[in-house]
């Protein structure tokens, strides 16, 4: 039972770490209609900026402004020089246009910290366990991740649900010809939730730091799982992102860790890790395919 | 096409410098060209072949790689069955000889293409890019997870597949039989292109509700698309699998996919020989700038974001408006 917890929590762990990056791309994929391959790159020089100044400076707080900073610039950066002249091609120019920036960041990243990955230690504060239930000892780092990430998806939601700038961006994710012709400067509405979602994707990435490691290629593999997640929840759903992102999480990681255990009950020990290692990466797969399949736009879309 | 001669006089002076390649390469000592050039061929049919769905259908595929490894693995799984002695499945015997393996990988990546189409066509736009993008991961984590056969290290080929009368451990030799089936690839595409069934493919990318309203069943047509398709990448993986001797979960690796695209724009897309061009262009410039220095891939994001925001219509039309002339 303590460990069915253990894992459900890490499964929150994980989706919560998904919504991050998923809440940015929905935004970006709904309202400007633009696939973004860059999103993980972001990711990425938000860890990377965040774990150099932690380690240079020996404090994990002054890694957090460093990883934000340094994730929105890059992000309004590559807004206002590539993606803006996107907005109007088809998807095919974005995915390349994406595509080519993905080679870029990872070797300039290279260029500038080497391949060797980087490691930042956790900070005093959030270092150990903490007994949840009785005989139930879970990480505080990740408690914190879940924390922050929670407390991110409040204030999507106020943002989102309460603000002038929220009644723009979902009016925006509606219906874009209708927000311009009303007289909306959607230049800078663009800019600013590219803006955004590239802050939460510099945070995800400063935050997986002391749990994986900080290396080149990191983007790559959580964009394509962020996809899934965007692709299930509905594009331009924040609710769905984070529905998805949780259910993803928590599928992903179950699988990963009950499946190879089921097998071993019939197959030989190497080979059942191997399938199940295989089989669990498989799942969220089959999952997103299930779902377009029941439910072409997603689940929190309504098929019109 | 048919106004001037320009364009089959260009074609066979192409076809007669392809076969006079592998004889240049030798006398001027430049070997490795020969590779280059089987290389080129073999991502110009996978190309092409994506470029059938994407150019010439509008549907993007961000999961033809799987196809091509598909094809990889067919030649890759017949000959470790062969050389083991044990059938596949016990009844199918593996087998080294090509004219059994390429209709083979062909005929299994179609019958693959079919079944994904069959649930990818369901849906459009960005999420026909991710559900293709899907079913070729789940493939690519199936065969890392397949230790029998290699796993995440890939399929050792010891030999290059035989063909009756001729030695397949020669480079060269390898080379003019990729040459051979890219000429017939290439001719069988041009009938289909401006074949009705083409036109109707073009016709679906324009307007799908059109094509629907003149009577014809879109779906069917797109589907059929999506197999000749997938057939022809199928085709290039057990090409490649043979010119490499080797074939491995990399060759369904998204980023793979996302080659395949760029050799398509940057060639031109819906056009029938943009993809082999660009296919030239992406791998003589990869090879180039892994020559030049470490981080090539630097200068091939530069060069493919170059490409996008400036030119429309990718090299060839590039080369157009530069000599004035239309491609």
């Amino acid at each position: 039972m303590t460990l069915f917890l253990e894992q459900l929590l890490n499964g929150v762990q994980f989706g919560v770490m998904l919504f991050l990056l998923a809440a940015g791309l929905t935004l970006i994929f709904g309202i400007m209609g633009v696939i973004n391959l860059a999103h993980g790159s972001i990711y990425m020089i938000g860890a990377y900026a965040g774990t150099w100044v932690a380690t240079e400076t020996g404090s994990f707080w002054l890694g957090i402004p460093a990883a934000l900073t340094a994730a929105a610039v890059a992000g309004v950066a590559i807004e206002f020089l590539v993606v803006r002249r996107l907005y109007q091609r088809d998807h095919l120019d974005q995915v390349l246009a994406t595509f080519g920036l993905i080679l870029i960041f990872n070797q300039t990243v290279t260029i500038l910290f080497g391949r060797q990955p980087l490691f930042v230690s956790m900070p005093a504060l959030l270092d150990g366990s903490v007994e949840l239930l009785p005989g139930l000892f879970y990480p505080i780092y990740r408690l914190a991740i879940i924390v922050v990430g929670l407390l991110v998806a409040v204030g999507l939601y106020l943002l989102i649900n309460k603000t002038r700038i929220g009644m723009l961006v979902r009016a925006g994710s509606t219906n874009r010809e209708m927000v311009r012709a009303l007289g909306v400067d959607i230049r800078l509405l663009y800019t600013l939730v590219f803006g955004l979602g590239a802050l939460l994707a510099g945070l995800a990435g400063f935050m997986a730091g002391p749990i994986l490691a900080v290396q080149v290629g990191m983007g790559e593999q959580i964009l394509i799982t962020t996809f899934v997640v965007v692709v299930i929840g509905g594009v331009g759903s924040i609710r769905g992102a984070f529905f998805a992102s949780l259910v993803l999480g928590i599928v992903d990681t179950g699988l990963r860790a009950y499946l190879p255990g089921l097998l071993r009950q019939v197959m030989v020990g190497s080979e059942a890790d191997a399938l199940g290692a295989g089989i669990s990466s498989m799942g969220i797969y089959l999952l997103m395919a299930i779902v377009l399949l029941i439910r072409p736009k997603g689940l929190f879309i309504r098929n019109s | 096409m048919e106004t001037s001669l320009k364009r089959p006089v260009l074609l066979a002076s192409v076809v007669i410098a392809l076969i006079a390649l592998p004889l240049v390469a030798d006398a001027t000592g430049y070997t490795a060209l020969t590779s280059l050039a089987t290389r080129v061929l073999i991502y110009g049919i996978a190309a092409a072949s994506l470029n059938f769905v994407l150019g010439y259908g509008g549907m993007v595929s961000f999961g033809h790689a799987a196809f091509f490894g598909i094809g990889g693995y067919v030649v890759g799984i017949l000959y470790q069955h062969y050389t083991l002695g044990e059938p596949l499945l016990g009844f199918i015997p593996g087998t080294n000889q090509m004219l059994i393996t390429l209709p083979a990988a062909i005929v299994i990546s179609g019958l693959m293409a079919a079944l994904i189409g069959a649930l990818s066509l369901r849906t459009g736009g960005v999420q026909f890019i991710m559900i293709t993008l899907a079913f070729a991961q789940m493939l690519f984590f199936l065969f890392v997870s397949l230790k029998t056969y290699g796993g995440d290290d890939g399929l050792i080929i010891r030999r290059a597949n035989e063909l009756p009368g001729l030695n397949m451990r020669d480079k060269q030799t390898v080379y003019y039989v990729c040459l051979a089936v890219a000429v017939l690839f290439f001719f069988m595409l041009w009938r289909l292109v401006n074949s009705r069934f083409g036109n109707v493919i073009v016709g679906l990318r324009q307007s799908e509700r059109r094509i629907a309203a003149i009577g014809l069943p879109a779906y069917r047509y797109k589907l059929m698309a999506f197999v000749i398709s997938g057939m022809g990448c199928g085709l290039a993986g057990a090409l490649m699998a043979n010119f490499l001797r080797f074939a491995s979960p990399d060759m369904l690796h998204w980023t793979k996919s996302g080659e395949l695209m760029v050799m398509v724009i940057l060639g031109g897309v819906g056009t029938l020989f943009g993809p082999l061009i660009g296919a030239a262009v992406f791998i003589v410039l990869e090879t180039l700038l892994a020559s030049w220095t470490e981080n090539w891939q630097l200068g091939l994001g530069l060069i493919l974001l170059f490409v996008v925001l400036y030119t429309q219509g990718g090299v060839q039309a590039l080369g157009a408006r530069l000599f004035g002339r239309r491609a």
